[in-house]
């Protein structure tokens, strides 16, 4: 088992595309590291570097205290598993579990012993005689793991392990990745565009976009404290609702309008982010998540924090209704719809209005078409500089 | 690389062959046609099988028989059936020894083409190296370029390095031009394993020595089966390179019974079985490779 210390690392394709730039992330021995990010952000990629799959164009990836630039992947001692499984078809389970101890030359009956051992863990004892193509989707899942396991190699690769199985199956083997990564404290870099097994697996989360390291800590670090838009609209779901809007300070009291809705940032936030007083009279962005609105019926309505609407949409999660509500604000562009604006000189549909997303307690009576009072709980308000896109802090 | 898994799984498509959407005509179509290519393929092989069927009874019955009436009055007189010439052939010579040496041309020259073929095609296919697209389109080019260009400059050649009239070099000869379709198709075949079976072994601690035998070649199995009988059955019916290259000490089957060919008539007896041994090698061959044929080696394999 070893750390992994990945510093200024980069790649360009040789057709020029540039996939990862400047990556800075350092791995502690036996922690559970999520690489996150949408498609094509290049989690693959730099999952492949480390694997030794592809080569580096910059920068320099460490296992242990060793550096592994030239090192080519089979002498890497890192196991990978693929998001297709890779299984070798004219093996048998047996043989595909035990192919790494096999090429290592490792003793008959001691690549048996180790295989029936993982077999055990993976309950895969009864299916050692078959072929890959006898087995179910799940199965040949951990078939693959055990493959990996098996080696009991300094680190864990995981690209999107879990895509290609239904729901239901995807669930069951997270949990069962999260213990046996816990049981044997395996270093582990696990890839995948699914923020949620992002947030329930990993120690830490490195969230990606476009190639760059956009924020990298604990799950509920990213969740509470996004140090930008991105991270901000990327984890949780349903997303953070995010509106631009003015920043007014009169007197002592620093407030904003959504609407015809005046609300006030409490003073716990401004003295959290003190750097918010640098924006009196200008635009930011505030992001509210859906948890910390609620039905003002529920909890009572307060000036400065309660907004008004009509509800447009109400879906009953069973444990929480989520309510969509439009407001008169304007909501935030993501970075591709500014990018769709600037190349095309189109207007973005809903600027002028937003729909807004409340996760509401199962005991609110709130139904389509009718007015409503959302209370926010300011406390829990997030700002972010709209030129930049970073979090307001200090 | 899922697409590559797609095309070489044998699931068959149950969506395809019956579902209501497809109109009653297109299934009326679709039998009559199936009808169709079955009755011809039955006229096809009746064609081929009755000659062949002829030249066994005929290899079967004595050479006075055989000069007197035809071989069909065999059907009805069964009793004049013999297994005589065929001891007498083993007896003869010329045939057991040329039946030998087509068995020393042939194994060699199909061993060689496959094996250098695979070890060149996983190259081609897998490894990066300088130029690899121009040895490639190099070996296309001669996948055109016909033996018969060939055979002066080489005789020459042999002839100044004493190949001439070995089995040696009617071996090389084989193997020189049955690698470019070799190359050719074995790549085609190895490149269409999906790449994260390769880069698995590659991760799993294989060298290109260990990815190329316990991975690219059992993988590659149906392939490599449909090539070897491929030259096998050309080497052994060859008579072209044979005639050019081979001496009487080196001559292969076709030749001896080429030479049988010109007293046509009284030889049949010879050249009947003698055709009929030479055709029963090609077929333990080809019956023993054909369990290979399996479709869908990499069913499984991947999602
Ligand atoms: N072999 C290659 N040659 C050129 N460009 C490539 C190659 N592989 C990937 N890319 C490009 O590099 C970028 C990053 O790709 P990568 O596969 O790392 O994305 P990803 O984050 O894994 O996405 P996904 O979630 O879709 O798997 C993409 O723009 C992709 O098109
Ligand atoms: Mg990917």
């Amino acid at each position: 088992m070893a750390a992994i210390a990945i510093e200024h690392l980069g790649k360009t394709y040789a057709d020029g595309t540039r996939a990862v730039t400047d990556l800075n992330l350092d791995i502690m021995d036996g922690e559970f590291l999520v690489l996150v990010g949408p498609s094509g952000c290049g989690k693959t990629t730099a999952l492949r570097m480390i694997a030794g799959l592809e080569e580096i164009s910059e920068g320099t990836i460490r296992i242990g205290d060793r550096e592994v630039n030239n090192v080519p992947a089979r002498d890497r001692d890192v196991a990978m598993v693929f998001q297709s499984y890779a299984l070798y078809p004219h093996l048998t389970v047996h043989e595909n579990i035990g192919f790494g101890l096999t090429l290592r030359k490792m003793k008959k009956p001691d690549i048996d012993k180790r295989v029936r051992e993982v077999a055990e863990i993976l309950e895969l004892t009864d299916h050692l005689d078959r072929k890959p193509r006898q087995l179910s989707g799940g199965q040949r899942q951990r078939v693959a793991m055990g493959r990996a396991i098996v080696r009991e190699p300094q680190a864990f690769l995981m690209d999107e392990p879990l895509s290609n199985l239904d729901a239901k199956l995807r669930v069951q083997m997270r949990a069962q990745i999260a213990r046996i990564q816990r049981d044997l404290g395996v270093t582990t870099t696990y890839v995948t565009h699914d923020q949620t097994e992002a947030m329930t697996l990993g120690d830490r989360v490195a969230v990606m976009r476009g190639g760059l390291l956009q924020q990298v800590g604990p799950p509920q670090t990213l969740y509470e404290q996004p140090a930008n838009l991105f991270v901000a609209g990327f984890i949780g779901s349903p997303g953070m609702n995010l509106i631009s809007t003015t920043l007014t300070v009169d007197g002592g009291k620093t407030t904003f309008g959504i609407g015809d809705t005046t609300l006030e940032v409490p003073e716990s936030v401004l003295h959290q982010r003190p750097a918010l007083r640098n924006y009196a009279g200008k635009q930011v962005a505030v992001g509210i998540r859906p948890e910390d609105m609620e039905d003002a019926e529920i909890v009572g309505d307060e000036p400065g924090a309660t907004l008004t609407s009509v509800a447009d949409l109400v879906e009953a999660m069973g444990s929480d209704v989520m309510v969509h509500f439009p407001v008169q604000a304007e909501a935030v562009l993501t970075e591709e719809q500014k990018q769709l604006v600037d190349e095309t000189g189109a207007a973005v549909a809903g600027t002028s209005g937003t729909v807004l997303v409340g996760r509401f307690s199962p005991r609110t009576r709130v139904y389509v078409g009718q007015p409503i009072k959302v209370r926010i709980d300011t406390a829990r308000l997030h700002f972010f500089d709209l030129q930049t896109g970073k979090s307001v802090w200090d | 690389m899922a697409t590559a898994t797609e095309t070489l799984d044998p699931t068959p498509d149950l969506n395809t062959s019956g579902t209501p959407s497809r109109s009653i005509a297109t299934r009326i179509a679709g039998r009559l046609g199936q009808g169709t290519v079955q009755v011809i393929l039955i006229v096809i092989a009746v064609f081929w099988l009755v000659p062949v069927f002829g030249l066994l009874i005929s290899s079967l019955r004595p050479d006075t028989a055989n000069s007197s009436s035809g071989w069909w009055t065999a059907l009805t007189a069964p009793s004049q059936l013999t297994l005589e010439n065929y001891a007498n052939l083993l007896g003869e010579s010329t045939i057991t020894s040329s039946l030998i040496n087509t068995v020393l041309i042939s194994v060699p020259a199909t061993v060689l083409v496959v094996l250098i073929g695979a070890l060149a095609a996983y190259a081609l296919a897998w490894i990066d190296f300088p130029g690899r697209d121009w040895v490639m389109i190099g070996v296309v080019g001669l996948l055109v370029v016909p033996i018969q260009i060939a055979l002066i400059p080489i005789a020459k050649f042999y002839g100044a390095t004493g190949l001439f009239g070995t089995i040696t070099g009617v071996v090389l000869f084989h193997v020189a031009f049955g690698l470019p379709f070799a190359v050719f198709l074995l790549r085609n075949y190895f490149s269409g394993i999906p790449r994260d079976l390769l880069e698995a072994a590659r991760m799993d601690g294989g060298t290109e020595w260990s990815i190329f035998r316990r991975v690219v070649l059992p993988i590659g199995l149906p392939a490599i089966a449909s090539l070897s009988i491929f030259q096998f059955l050309w080497v052994w019916n060859d008579l072209l390179v044979a005639l050019v290259f081979a001496d009487p000490d080196s001559q292969p089957i076709t030749i001896a019974l080429r030479g049988q060919l010109r007293q046509f008539g009284s030889n049949i007896d010879i050249l009947a079985s003698g055709s009929f041994i030479s055709i029963i090698i090609p077929l333990i061959v080809f019956f023993s490779f054909q369990r290979y044929f399996v479709q869908g080696v990499l069913a499984g394999s991947t999602k």
